[in-house]
């Protein structure tokens, strides 16, 4: 099987907590991998790791076949990796295409370009092209991000990972902070993203959700994936049962 | 939803509901410019002979100069939504080190003066580095930080000079820099301030430099996560605010001839009021160069325009004051419209606005 992100036997220590025991984890290409778990079932800590903003104490990170160690979020920017939050990530007072570009400004060509002198014009550009790529709604490409609605941030957000996304895009509660609409305009850009080829990880509490736009769940629990299962052939009830150990006994 | 259809057909719907000149009036700095055009107008009405005079402009533009640098580096600093309190004790420090430099190198002549100059800068921008090191990496609250070198800075210069101000500037700087004049009766320190002040104004508006330092202010986590150095670039600016202090200590140096160890104690406030006058955010992402130039020129006018007309210029004091507030409370305004959406606050603050700074005249 070929996995565009393969994560084995993860293990990451905070004091004497084990936040991770030996957690596999796999994404593959055009796909919606859903991460569930209780709160505190290491979730978040395995996105930090595989998203660069922090290191495991042990275990293999593998990328496209390739044994990859990812020390910084830049790293993981540079393996094709790119991530999505919940408290949005992006800077209220700056407009549309400077959050699209953020950290990745192209500059001038020539002299002016080696002063740091920006192109707006080319950055403008990509970023419409980016927007309508993904049928995202953004109202002004000039105005400040801070003055749009949640919905149209996070539209932003998620075209601007998008965009840059060439492996893998997490998703860490896209829609936590979001109205009906607003979520099923963002569960659309997922599918979109997905249709391009690029591994999905949707990470969200929302069972119903998670069901809707997955292709395939993994459950967490203590520090390790206990179930993978094919959202078509499982429920709510066997989801639950994993996520809270009821079923601890079938699965082993 | 019909937007999902064709959405970059609604691109441009902010922007054409109002037009550049509407933008532009509600901008606090267009507010406060105007308000800088009316105070002008006002004290050339009243002395005619005295306050519109080419001599009175030059005079000014003198007082300014040093303002202004350091007004340049301080933008910078707050649009990150730091603040730098020990401008004022680096300055002074760093004209201590030329003055040393500039003795033992023979105390005349142009070299003797570079040399100096050169010394002064590089002191004043490892101040400023350090300064920006203890805030971002050591994350110190910058507040705190500047308030220790502030104290320790001057110190520091206290203990070199024994308290006692050195006058070692050489006549080459004071003659061709301090009082010379680059054509007619445009003074060398206005322009050398001119420079810095465009320098700043293209570094923070159009580079990367300066997108970065707003974005830092803006959501300086959403910077770390998008990979941004962040503590280099803090470093840089605070450095950068160092490297100001220093051609404010020189310029100082050629215009006084001495150190002003006793005197630079409420530079830093002065500038940051300047700053906040002009439109910058002390909460960060927010603001312009020129806001500063017009923050920094309404005290200036003002004291300026009370000596001519015969007012106690210790009113300029009180007018300042007032005017820092009621900047910073229209800046609070602005920001809680933007983020609540509330459109009715915004009018509110600019109705309230308007009698209050007509009050200060």
């Amino acid at each position: 099987m070929s996995y565009v992100l393969e994560a084995r036997e993860i293990i990451r220590h905070y004091g004497q907590v084990e936040a991770l025991r030996g957690c596999n984890f796999t994404v593959e290409a055009g796909e919606v991998t859903a991460l569930i778990g209780d709160n505190g079932a290491g979730k978040s800590t395995l996105v930090r790791i595989l998203s660069g903003t922090e290191q495991p104490d042990s275990g293999e990170i593998i990328i496209d076949g390739k044994a990859i160690t990812l020390s910084t979020p830049a790293d993981a920017r540079e393996a094709g990796i790119e991530t999505v939050f919940q408290d949005l990530a992006l800077c209220p007072h700056l407009n549309a295409v400077q959050n699209m570009y953020l950290g990745r400004e192209i500059s001038r060509s020539g002299i002016l370009g080696k002063f740091g002198f920006l192109n707006k014009k080319e950055m403008s550009t990509g970023s419409e092209a980016a927007f309508r790529d993904l049928g995202a709604t953004v109202r002004s490409l000039k105005a400040s991000v801070g003055s749009m609605s949640g919905g149209q941030r996070q539209s932003i957000a998620v075209a601007r990972s998008a965009a840059w996304a060439s492996k893998v895009l997490f998703f860490d509660e896209p829609t936590a902070a979001l109205g009906v609409v607003q979520k099923k305009n963002v569960l659309n850009l997922v599918r979109r993203v997905r249709d391009k080829g690029i591994g999905i990880v949707f990470i969200s509490h929302s069972m119903p959700e998670v069901l809707e736009i997955s292709d395939r769940i993994q459950v967490m629990r203590h520090g390790k994936v206990i179930a993978d299962y094919k959202s078509a052939d499982t429920n709510l009830e066997e989801l639950v049962g994993a996520m809270t150990g009821r079923l601890d006994g079938v699965n082993n | 939803m019909s937007l999902n259809g064709n959405p970059v057909s609604d691109f441009g719907l902010l922007d054409e509901s109002q037009s550049f000149w509407q933008k532009l009036r509600k901008t606090q700095t267009t507010q406060i410019f105007l308000v800088l055009v009316i105070i002008c107008a006002i004290f050339s009405f009243l002395a005619p002979d005295s306050f519109f005079t080419i001599f009175n402009a030059r005079n000014m533009f003198i007082n300014i100069a040093s303002f202004a640098i350091l007004g340049v580096g301080m933008t910078f600093v707050i649009i990150t939504a730091g603040i730098d309190l020990s401008i004022g004790s680096i300055l002074v420090f760093s004209t201590v080190v030329a003055c040393k430099v500039i003795v033992s190198m023979g105390g005349q002549g142009w070299g003797a003066s570079m040399g100096g100059l050169a010394a002064c800068l590089v002191t004043a921008t490892l101040w400023g580095a350090l300064n920006g090191w203890l805030v971002s990496v050591a994350s110190v609250p910058a507040f705190i930080v500047t308030l220790g070198s502030l104290s320790t800075v001057l110190g520091l210069a206290q203990i070199i000079t024994g308290g006692i101000d050195l006058s070692d500037a050489t006549d080459v700087m004071v003659d061709k820099i301090g009082f010379g004049n680059v054509i007619g009766e445009v003074p060398a320190l206005g322009v050398i301030a001119l420079i810095f002040v465009i320098f700043g104004g293209v570094l923070l508006h159009k580079t990367k430099f300066g997108l970065t330092t707003y974005a830092i202010g803006s959501n300086i986590e959403g910077c770390r996560r998008v990979g941004i150095n962040v503590n280099r670039h803090l470093v840089y600016v605070y450095a950068l605010m160092g490297f100001t202090a220093g051609v404010g200590g020189y310029l100082s140096l050629c215009l006084y001839q001495q150190t002003t160890i006793a005197g630079q104690s409420s530079t830093a406030l002065t500038v940051i009021a300047g700053v906040v006058i002009g439109g910058t955010s002390l909460f960060g992402g927010y603001g312009s160069i020129f806001g500063t130039m017009i923050g920094l020129l309404i005290p200036i006018v003002l004291q300026n325009g009370f000596i001519i007309i015969g007012i106690v210029p210790f009113w300029q004091n009180v007018a300042v004051g007032v005017f820092l507030v009621v900047a910073v409370y229209v800046d609070n305004a602005r920001r809680a419209a933007a983020e609540g959406g509330g459109r009715s606050l915004r009018k509110r603050s600019l109705k309230k606005e308007l009698p209050n700074a007509k009050g200060n005249k």
